[in-house]
Order: C-alpha cells, then sequence, then structure tokens
C-alpha cells in the first residue's frame, strides 16, 4: 500500500510539470496567460504576477517554484471571476461527484447485469440485441446522445427539466427538494452513461466467457453445483476484477465527458466550470481543474487496487 | 502468387465472411465518397447563406438549414472531409509516435524501458479529454492544434501495446540471429520486428481513428474547432440554441458522426477478427 502511495507522489508531480510546460507553451509569458487575454488586466497586476512567478527567474527556478505553489493547492486566483480558484472549484466539486457516483452506479450495475445476461445467453437473440445496442451506444456522441434525450423527453414528452440542478426559485426543503435534484439527474446521468455501459457491457461478456472456460468451473460442475450459483458466486467475482479495472481508468473519461454533459444540462458542477473558463479565457481556473481532475484519476486508481484486495485477497498492494 | 500477396487475400477472404464488418466498410465507403464529393455537389462554402434560415428538411432543402440559413446538408458534406482528415491524421501521428516509444521500450528493456513507460502511464493517467481541451486552448483552435491535442492524449495506448509486441520478439530467434548477423538496431526494429507487429497495430490504429473523431466533434462542439473549417460538432454545437424550434439542425450531424464511428470501429472489429482468427470464436 505504501508502495503505491510513493508511486503516485511523482506521477502528481509530473503532472505538474506538465502543467507548468503547458503554461509556457501559451503564446505570451505565463503572467499574460494568467491575466486573461492581453489588454484586461492593469500593468500593475501584470507586473505583480511576473515578480510573484519570478519570470526573471531561470527556467528551473521557476518549475521549483511552480512546483512548491501547486503542491501546497495554492492554484492562484481566478483573474474573471476574482476569487481564489480552490475555492470556485471547491463550490462546485459537490454536484460533479453527485453525477459521477450516479453514472459510476449506473453504467457499472447496468454492465455487469447486461453482460451477465449477455454472456449466458451466447449467440442466442438476447445476446445479439444486447450487443447491437452496446456497439450502437459506443459509438454515440456524448453531446449528441443528451441533445436527443432532451427532444424526447423534455421537449415532446415534458417529463424531464432540460438544465440546471434544481428548479430556480421554488426553494424546496427536505425530500421535496432531493426528488427535485433527483429529476433534474436523471437525463444527464443517462446521458454520460450509456458510452460507458456499453463498454462495461462488452468487457463483462469477454470476462465472463473467458472465466467459463477455466478449471475450476469445471470442477464446480462436479461438485453438482447448480449453473446459478457457479455464475453469480464464482464466475462474477473473478470476471468483476477486469471489469473494476477498467472502470478505475475510465473515470478520468468521465471527468472529461461531464464536461460536455455539464454543458449541455447546464449542470452546476465543475465540468460546467471549465467551460465557463474556457469561453472566459480564465486560463489558470481550467489548469487548476485540470491539474485537480488528474489527481482525483490517482487517488481514484488508488482505491480501486485497495478494493482489489478485498476482493481478490491473492493480490498484494 | 507471391507469399505476402496470398496471405493478404486470404485475409480478403476472412474479412469479407463477416458480414457487420462488410455493412461497416459500405458506410465508411459511403461517408468517404460523401468526403470528396463535397465540392462538387456543394461548390459554394457550407458557411455561406444558402436559404431562409430554419428551413424544415426534405422541402427545398434535403436536411434543412440552420439559423443563419446554412445548408445542413452541405455542412454534413463538407464536415465529412474534416473528420476523416482529423481523425487519419491524429491517428497517423499518433501511431507513429506510440510505436517509435514502444518501440524502443520494448527492445531496449532497461532504464530505457522503465523511464518511457513510466512517461506513458502519467500520460495515461491525465484525463484525456481535458487534456485535449487545455491543449486546444493554449495553442488557440486550428486543425493543426486539434491534430496534437488528439494525439497527445492517443498514443500512450499504442505505445504500451508496441512495447509488448517488440518486449516479446526481441526474445525470437530471428532477431537473435540478425542481432549475431551484426545487423543495426534500427534496421532490426523497423525491417524486421516492426513487420512482424503489425496487425494488432493496424487493429488499434482503426479504431483509434473512431475515437478521435469523436473527441474531434467534442471539441467543435465545445466551440475548440478551427473556425474556418465545417465540421459535424461545430454544426451540432450551433444548433443547440435552435433545439426546441430547428431538431434537424442538431440531428442529422450528430448521426452522421454516429454512423461513421459505428462504421470504422466494425471494420476495426472485422480486421481483428480476419488478423486472429483463432480468437474469433470466441
Amino acid at each position: 500500500m505504501l508502495r503505491r502511495l510513493a508511486q503516485a507522489v511523482p506521477t502528481v508531480l509530473l503532472i505538474v510539470v506538465v502543467n507548468f510546460f503547458l503554461l509556457h507553451l501559451a503564446p505570451g509569458d505565463a503572467a499574460q496567460v494568467l491575466a486573461g487575454e492581453a489588454g484586461s488586466a492593469t500593468p500593475e497586476y501584470m507586473a505583480a504576477l511576473r515578480a510573484k512567478f519570478g519570470l526573471d527567474q531561470p527556467l528551473y527556478v521557476q518549475l521549483f517554484d511552480y512546483i512548491k505553489t501547486m503542491l501546497s493547492l495554492d492554484l492562484g486566483m481566478s483573474f474573471r471571476q476574482n476569487e481564489p480558484v480552490l475555492t470556485l472549484i471547491l463550490g462546485r466539486l459537490g454536484p460533479t461527484l453527485l453525477l459521477m457516483t450516479t453514472t459510476l452506479f449506473l453504467s457499472l450495475g447496468g454492465g455487469v447485469l447486461l453482460g451477465i445476461l449477455a454472456a449466458s445467453g451466447l449467440r442466442t437473440w438476447r445476446d445479439n440485441v444486447i450487443s447491437v445496442l452496446a456497439l450502437v451506444s459506443y459509438a454515440t456522441p456524448l453531446f449528441w446522445l443528451g441533445l436527443m434525450l432532451i427532444i424526447l423527453f423534455s421537449i415532446d414528452l415534458g417529463w424531464l427539466p432540460t438544465s440546471g440542478m434544481e428548479t430556480i426559485g421554488a426553494f424546496y426543503q427536505g425530500w421535496a427538494r432531493v426528488f427535485d435534484i433527483a429529476r433534474h439527474l436523471v437525463l444527464p446521468a443517462l446521458t454520460l452513461s450509456l458510452f460507458y455501459l456499453a463498454v462495461y457491457t462488452r468487457l463483462m461478456r469477454a470476462a465472463m466467457l473467458e472465466q467459463a472456460g477455466m478449471d475450476y468451473v469445471t470442477t464446480a460442475r462436479a461438485k453438482g453445483l447448480s449453473e446459478r450459483r457457479i455464475t453469480f458466486v464464482h464466475v462474477l467475482r473473478n470476471a468483476f476484477l477486469p471489469v473494476l479495472t477498467i472502470a478505475g481508468i475510465q473515470v478520468g473519461g468521465l471527468i472529461g465527458g461531464s464536461v460536455v454533459v455539464e454543458t449541455i444540462f447546464d449542470w452546476p458542477g465543475l465540468g460546467l466550470l471549465a467551460f465557463e473558463s474556457l469561453f472566459a479565457r480564465d486560463l489558470n481556473l481550467l489548469f487548476g481543474i485540470f491539474f485537480l481532475s488528474a489527481c482525483l484519476v490517482v487517488l481514484v486508481n488508488l482505491a480501486v487496487d485497495v478494493l482489489y484486495t478485498f476482493l481478490d485477497p491473492r493480490i498484494e498492494v | 502468387m507471391s507469399p505476402p500477396q496470398a496471405a493478404l487475400k486470404d485475409l480478403a477472404r476472412r474479412f469479407a465472411r463477416n458480414r457487420s464488418a462488410l455493412v461497416g466498410l459500405a458506410i465508411l465507403a459511403a461517408v468517404l465518397l460523401l468526403a470528396a464529393a463535397a465540392p462538387l455537389l456543394y461548390p459554394a462554402t457550407p458557411f455561406a447563406l444558402a436559404g431562409k434560415p430554419v428551413s424544415p428538411p426534405f422541402g427545398n432543402f434535403l436536411l434543412g438549414t440552420d439559423m443563419l440559413g446554412r445548408d445542413v446538408a452541405a455542412g454534413i458534406a463538407h464536415g465529412a472531409k474534416t473528420s476523416l482528415l482529423i481523425g487519419l491524421v491524429s491517428t497517423a501521428v499518433a501511431v507513429t509516435f506510440g510505436t517509435l516509444a514502444g518501440g524502443l521500450a520494448g527492445y531496449y528493456g532497461g532504464r530505457i524501458d522503465g523511464l518511457l513507460m513510466r512517461i506513458t502511464e502519467i500520460f495515461q493517467t491525465i484525463p484525456s479529454f481535458i487534456f485535449a481541451i487545455v491543449l486546444v486552448a493554449v495553442m488557440s483552435p486550428s486543425i493543426a492544434s486539434t491534430v496534437i491535442a488528439i494525439s497527445v492524449v492517443s498514443w500512450p495506448g499504442v505505445a504500451r501495446l508496441a512495447r509488448g509486441e517488440f518486449l516479446s520478439m526481441r526474445q525470437r530467434e530471428y532477431v537473435q540471429s540478425c542481432i549475431s548477423l551484426g545487423m543495426g538496431d534500427a534496421r532490426i526494429m523497423f525491417a524486421q520486428i516492426l513487420p512482424n507487429c503489425l496487425s494488432p497495430l493496424v487493429v488499434t490504429a482503426s479504431l483509434l481513428v473512431a475515437t478521435a473523431i469523436l473527441i474531434e466533434s467534442g471539441l467543435a462542439f465545445l466551440g475548440l474547432g478551427d473556425p474556418n473549417v465545417m465540421s459535424w460538432g461545430f454544426q451540432v454545437g450551433a444548433g443547440r440554441t435552435v433545439l426546441r424550434t430547428a431538431w434537424w439542425v442538431c440531428t442529422f450531424p450528430g448521426f452522421a458522426i454516429l454512423l461513421t464511428v459505428l462504421a470504422i470501429n466494425l471494420v476495426g472489429e472485422g480486421l481483428n477478427d480476419a488478423l486472429n482468427p483463432r480468437l474469433r470464436n470466441r
């Protein structure tokens, strides 16, 4: 465990280095980038920024200072919103985490279930229908799916709200509020889930088929266990491992997808913040979101490793 | 018939037996044709005012017009070229770079391997779509920056694959005999090993094209595409504002993305099955 943690630290460090070089890749010096487009900042502000970042120093000194400030989570100020980047990000973290966990449960649960259904009915209509649906979902652009769902469920049927996380001006309390948020959550979560649902379905199906040919399955069958018990107790556990690994890796993709989904549904999370910062050319804010989401992926991968040892005690972290 | 030709023919036969792969190939051919014929079918720039704004489809305009009177069908035809071009070029860059990095790591092993794989891992940790957004935002939107961004986020997968292949090939007898013949490292890597691990690379590359098109359309949707070039993602993004009144503006370009990506995935899987016939009956 400690070894894994020790590996995560240089990863975060190197992400900071990547961040640093990206900043230098931008036209103009870092102060200009951080201050937004030229002309919108006062000369004094620019001078202060230049001094703060030590732009008169050699590159390696700049890099070292940058790493120090980033690691102390001092992500600087958002020029447009006039607030510390970290405060802005933390304020938007909740809605994104809600969206992401809902999506994770929907896609993992659904994917595992559909994968089992497809694998246990190999080459029947059930398998074929699930496989074709997975193939199509796998090719559907997120943003288009979101818009189509809005047309169907919000505009035509009028069942679900199109944007936001709560009904504005309703001021619901208690369970009414939970219900209101849940109603707003349905479409964004569905949109973000579909692609991953397809990924996990295909993975689960392949993993189930692979495990079904193993010796321990033959043994279990010879012991006279029912097929149902073999599938759900023996095979499922082993087949779930590769799916879990990929799910850990996909968390990064989930964050990227949330930019698109939150933009479409006006979901007030990190993704929408990233889009707003993009639109306002508030690059420092964008960099902050980028850095923290990379850190989030590192954390989730650590968590997946720990989860692994519970599912398969043979694996040591 | 020479052996490579016979092998290719065998491959084509196996591919042709796969019905879904053929369907994919047909759709892909149609998209290619559309991209090639776009300047003939719609000679004017797709940004031009073609008729009354938000005309519904199947009237004067096959797929209607958007809120600025631009012909949606013309946009789709010209956008096909953009999507395919960006998909192919960025995949070529990613595969070249990934193969080089992975090949070096797998062939030399040791510290080079350790270093290169560490870098690869870090690039894989960074959330790819946000990374692409940041890259394009920093470089300012253009075809080139889109290609660079997609390549940067796509090469690590190729590198890992190439490393595995080169690592296992390194121990084969034919490579050992090349070494004892005194053949140079570069020649062994590119003339001997590379042709032998081409098939997994080809399959990965074909699937990468699909992913690249999805990323490109996502970027263009967010307004990070080249402002002077028509693309499907841009069309959907622009049509978003009139979603309530003019469903067709978003729907058709998005459907074009879906069809193209689906077709490429089908072809990629067909290639995979044809190149690895033993895995087929799983």
